[in-house]
């Protein structure tokens, strides 16, 4: 939610309002956070606005920002998402396991993700592992359901079920300030050394420079214990043994150039990340340790622009060429070996524009072109291209007080493969079209109700369709039909102990069709072919609270509360309806029905307390519900204690973090443990 | 602050420790009346999918008519991590029972008549078992590895005596063996290739008994699979095909002129031996209509004759026949369904005369037989 900007200067609100062209119809309050600094002559009053900012967007996201994300005691941006209400992350267990998201349990291939306004893509298997993103440098997480209903943006932003948006620091300084630098450092439990080094230069008044470096290694060690207890009582046995093969190492480095020209702004920006990694595997009988080894490389560079030309008329446009390297080792004799690498690049363009008819109609067309390709070392690969557009027209008006915005999007998809000769054929060529509406009705100010519908699909990746003999060519797109109702309430206070209330509740009806699944074929062992067979629907309630009190002595408290309930039906297979067997209507795999987190913030003056828990219920890992499927319920508290020491000119933090308090044994995935209670200590200098 | 404290405070209290455990099973069920009969009843291993460590031991009691899920974790509750993962084949030696747990990297040694466990012989990436007098002899992909000029991994037979539980001799033979058999004072190995494809593996390995080296290769078909000897001391092998051109067949070998004698051109996942029958059941993809069809027949390893390709009546549709066992005495066929592999199976019970007796669900992926 739109809330209590960060302690932003007056001046750079300013700036802010006025290049995003946001509205604040706010009132200016003392910060809660930061107290009155009038003690150094560079200082401004610190303020934050209670900006309600002009509201693009028909229905607000879940946000973690500033304070709130530096509060979690994190590793990854994974780590960060999972406070959001209605999504469960996937998480393999340690430093460099894979972790996926999944939200409102359509599947973790629906997921758009966003990195500073332009989706991360992965032609080759569709995930984008939020493992590897670093939150050191990321300022904002942002969580939509359905899509981001702003109509100002590129066509792919209305391409998914759910988006997440990665928001990077944008530089801003101090009065009389032309730089800002951070160094910090993190390291703690699973053999983490974490350092990371940030650099932002003031060019000139319209135009800074950000430079950004990290190196993470970790061992990946952890103690992990599984043990079985007897009906009565006894323990049948307990065995604790430490995690292997679980290290990483990984060089981020990011530069950007920021930009402002009159009434817009751009900016450029490259990545470079580089990492190898061990695979630590299940767990099982026997077998304790596994060998498999995987290298990433992922590189891109990109450019975003936007202006208003002319008055109500608003363009933008948006650029990125990407280059992924994967390699995966199979080491071990025991197994088949396997040494394959992957190379994947993408272009992308994209332009939008937008148009005001009238204060209240606004209209927008935006068209995106994407390449794709894949090359591999694999036996008999096809080395796939892929050629995509999108088109999507969309419209917001806004007639007394309802808020509404529809959109049409349609994508062209053309494949085509190499066969063994080197011919080139077209494999597929395809358009299929999906609408969106989101609308707002605000009842009383404060009070809103909102609902929305959409479409959205997903195209088989390149794994789906043509990884040797797994593929199947003829795959469908996967499709979801979303159905959102819900009721927020917004209450701010100037004075008094109560300071904010926010409630959102949302209840919701999805369906997934033509689930893309494996399923075995043939007189084989282990022979997997892709088929559109999965038929889901998912039922759900989403409950979001949080409030923020003010107590004596400036101690300030922030909670936020979320609750998630879903069944998530697998239909796909109707004769499949034993009463305890069957698949049919029961619950699918590793969604629970019950799920919460609950986040606390505590600051005194320049200390800080946070206390984040998260809940996960009783899941199956599979469709049939048995007990032999069944996974147990698990929770982890976390806690860590901050302070910042300010000085002439810089600034320390210093923060320890424990996380699994309680030392709780769980498993997200079956048969991959994750790590008991482990500790973090950060030491961040800023100049 | 004293919200937050309490908050804490009811969570400590909450968080009774939930640990991850295995081994939840169903209760026991009776699926058919009693049957008086000289046999105990029969053990089923389901293979569990790859990674799930879900291979489990079922039993069916002949006496009560019960069937039970998962009898190894009853028999022996204090063995870490249970069976294992991927129970690839079954077979009993005097009063032992021998599981091939393919990617636990063990064959798992038990008593007959309890389930308990009596030790295990540790061998990578094993796959199928047979015996003869006190050896065990197993196949396993793990081989000699050779690096130059190009990565090469051969599979070999393993010699092991049941007596110690030690390997005591090993035979380099073909790329990724699968089935083997003894007949003739020779060891017949089904070499598949899996790893190679689409270059599978085309031969079966002979090996001398006596002085256990390979000795020579029969040329059959691609990606063999199954060997199996009949009552006239002739092998039965099938290929599984390279999921292409070359479609799954069952081949007749002759072990004095070590020669195929005969070809069916009939597709075979599974196969039992039962007197002058022949059992075998099959799945076969249709890569026009992406559809998968189950079949079942019989032929006859005397006249080497089709005797029926529509064994199962038409109104029992099998998604994937995997495991197939005849009761020699009642000619009761016994046969699993695999359906998806992640999902729990299904036994049949069908009569000599194919009608269908009893079902029940079982593990994951129901696949190997021991009766006794």
């Amino acid at each position: 939610m739109m809330n209590f900007s960060k302690l932003k200067r007056q001046w750079l609100l300013a700036h802010f309002v006025c290049c995003c062209g946001w509205s604040v119809w706010g009132q200016v309050v003392v910060s809660p956070m930061g107290q009155t600094r009038l003690d150094s002559m560079q200082h401004i009053r610190e303020v934050a606005i209670v900006a309600t900012a002009k509201k693009t967007y028909v229905l607000p996201p879940q946000r973690l920002e500033g304070k709130r994300l530096q509060a979690l005691t994190t590793y990854s941006v994974a780590d960060a998402v999972r406070y959001f209400a209605g999504v469960q992350l996937k998480d393999f267990g340690g430093v460099g396991g894979i972790k996926t998201v999944d939200v409102r349990s359509m599947g973790t291939h629906h997921m758009g993700v966003f990195y500073d306004g332009i989706q991360l893509g992965n032609a080759q298997n569709g995930q984008i592992d939020l493992g590897k993103f670093s939150l050191d440098n990321i300022e904002e997480v942002t969580l939509y359901n359905g899509q981001k209903s702003d109509i100002f943006q590129s066509a792919k932003d209305y391409g998914s079920s759910g988006t997440i948006y990665l928001k990077t620091r944008r530089p801003k300084f101090d009065a009389n300030k032309t730089y800002n630098i951070h160094l910090t450092m993190r390291a703690g439990s699973f053999g983490l050394a974490n350092p990371s080094f940030l650099w932002e230069h003031k060019i000139t008044d319209n135009i800074s420079s950000s430079l950004s470096a990290e190196y993470m290694y970790a061992t990946g060690k952890y103690k992990f214990r599984y043990r079985k207890e007897l009906p009565n009582g006894h323990v049948a046995w307990d065995t604790t043994a430490v995690r292997q093969n679980g290290d990483v190492n990984a060089l981020r480095l990011e530069g950007g150039l920021f930009g402002y020209v009159p009434g817009g702004k751009w900016h450029l920006k490259g990545y470079f990340y580089d990492s190898e990694r061990g695979i630590p595997g299940a767990i099982i009988n026997n077998v304790w340790t596994n060998a498999q080894r995987q290298w990433d490389r992922n590189a891109f560079v990109q450019a975003s622009f936007q202006k208003e030309w002319l008055k109500g008329y608003d363009f933008m446009l948006n650029a990125k060429y990407a280059n992924d390297y994967m390699r995966y080792l199979n080491p071990d004799t025991t197994l088949m070996f396997i040494d394959n690498n992957f190379l994947q690049q993408e272009v992308y363009l994209s332009m939008v524009n937008k148009y005001s008819i009238m204060p209240q109609w606004d209209v927008s067309l935006s068209v995106d072109y994407q390449w794709n390709t894949l090359q591999s070392n694999m036996h008999n690969f096809v080395n796939p291209d892929r050629h995509s557009l999108w088109i999507a027209a969309a419209t917001a008006v806004t007639i007394w007080r309802i808020r509404a915005q529809a959109n049409l999007l349609a994508t062209y998809v053309y494949d085509n493969t190499r066969t063994p000769e080197g011919v080139r054929q077209t494999m597929r060529d395809e358009w299929n079209l999906t609408p969106a509406c989101f609308l707002n009705y605000e009842v009383i100010k404060g009070l809103d109700v909102v609902a929305f519908y959409k479409q959205a699909f997903r195209m088989p990746t390149f794994n789906d369709l043509y990884y040797t003999d797994i593929g199947n060519v003829s795959l469908k797109p996967e499709k979801t039909t979303q159905y959102d109702v819900g009721v927020h309430y917004d209450k701010y206070w100037y004075s008094g102990f109560f300071r904010q209330l926010s409630l959102k509740t949302d209840a919701y009806f999805n369906q997934v069709n033509n689930k893309i699944i494996a399923v075995p074929k043939g007189n084989g062992q282990y022979r997997w072919m892709m088929m559109n067979i999965g038929y889901v629907e998912i039922a759900g309630c989403d409950v979001s609270l949080r409030t923020q009190m003010r107590f004596p002595y400036d101690v300030f408290l922030n909670v936020g509360l979320n609750y998630t309930y879903q069944q998530a039906h697998d239909m796909s297979d109707p004769t499949d309806n034993d009463p305890i067997y069957g698949t049919y209507k029961k619950q699918i795999a590793y969604i629970p029905w019950h799920s919460g987190s609950i986040t606390a913030q505590l600051t005194y003056k320049s200390w800080e307390m946070n206390y984040s828990f998260s809940y996960v219920g009783e899941r199956y890992h599979n469709s049939a519900n048995i007990p032999a499927n069944y996974e147990q319920p698990w929770y982890t508290h976390d806690i860590n204690l901050a302070k910042e020491f300010e000085f002439k000119k810089w600034k320390l933090r210093i923060a320890a973090e424990v996380n699994n308090l309680l030392n709780q044994r769980y498993e997200v995935i079956q048969n991959y443990p994750m790590p008991g209670i482990n500790y973090k200590g950060i030491v961040k200098i800023m100049f | 602050m004293k919200k937050l404290l309490y908050i804490v405070a009811a969570l400590l209290v909450l968080n009774a420790c939930e640990e991850p455990q295995g081994g939840n099973t169903q209760p026991p069920q009776v699926v058919t009346p009693t049957e008086t009969t000289s046999l105990h009843g029969f053990y089923l291993l389901n293979e569990g999918n790859m990674g799930s460590n879900k291979a489990t031991l079922d039993y069916f009691d002949f006496a009560t008519g019960t069937y039970t899920q998962n009898i190894y974790t009853l028999a022996n509750p204090s063995v870490p991590m249970e069976l294992g993962d991927v129970g690839n084949d079954l077979k009993r030696h005097g009063g032992r029972l021998y599981a091939v747990i393919n990617a636990s990297n063990k064959v798992e040694v038990m008593d007959l008549t309890t389930a308990k466990r009596l030790g295990q012989i540790d061998i990578a990436n094993c796959r199928y078992i047979t015996f003869h007098e006190d050896y065990a002899y197993v196949t396993s992909y793990a081989g000699p590895i050779q690096l130059y000029p190009q990565y090469e991994q051969k599979g070999y037979v393993l010699k092991i005596d049941t007596l110690t539980m030690q390997v005591v001799d090993t035979c380099v033979v073909g790329f990724q063996p699968d089935e083997l058999a003894i007949v003739n004072g020779k060891i017949y190995v089904a070499n598949s290739g899996g790893y190679l494809s689409p270059n599978y593996e085309n031969t079966l390995s002979v090996i001398n008994l006596t002085t256990f080296e390979e000795q020579q290769r029969i040329e059959v078909d691609v990606n063999l699979h199954r060997v199996r000897v009949d009552k006239y001391g002739k092998l039965w092998v099938s290929s599984r095909g390279d999921y292409q051109g070359n479609v799954s067949r069952i081949f007749c070998v002759d072990p004095q002129m070590d020669v195929v004698i005969d070809t069916l051109d009939v597709p075979c996942s599974n196969m039992c031996i039962v007197g002058d029958s022949l059992f075998y059941c099959a799945s076969q993809f249709n890569y026009d209509n992406m559809t998968e069809v189950g079949t079942c027949g019989i032929i006859n390893v005397k006249t080497r004759m089709v005797r029926t390709e529509h064994l199962l009546p038409d109104d029992v549709t099998l998604v994937k026949p995997y495991g197939i066992l005849v009761n020699p005495l009642t000619g009761d066929l016994y046969l699993t369904d695999a359906r998806d592999y992640v999902t729990p199976g299904v036994l049949y019970c069908f009569d000599s005369e194919g009608k269908l007796k009893w079902k029940t669900r079982t593990g994951d992926i129901p696949a190997h037989f021991v009766l006794w």
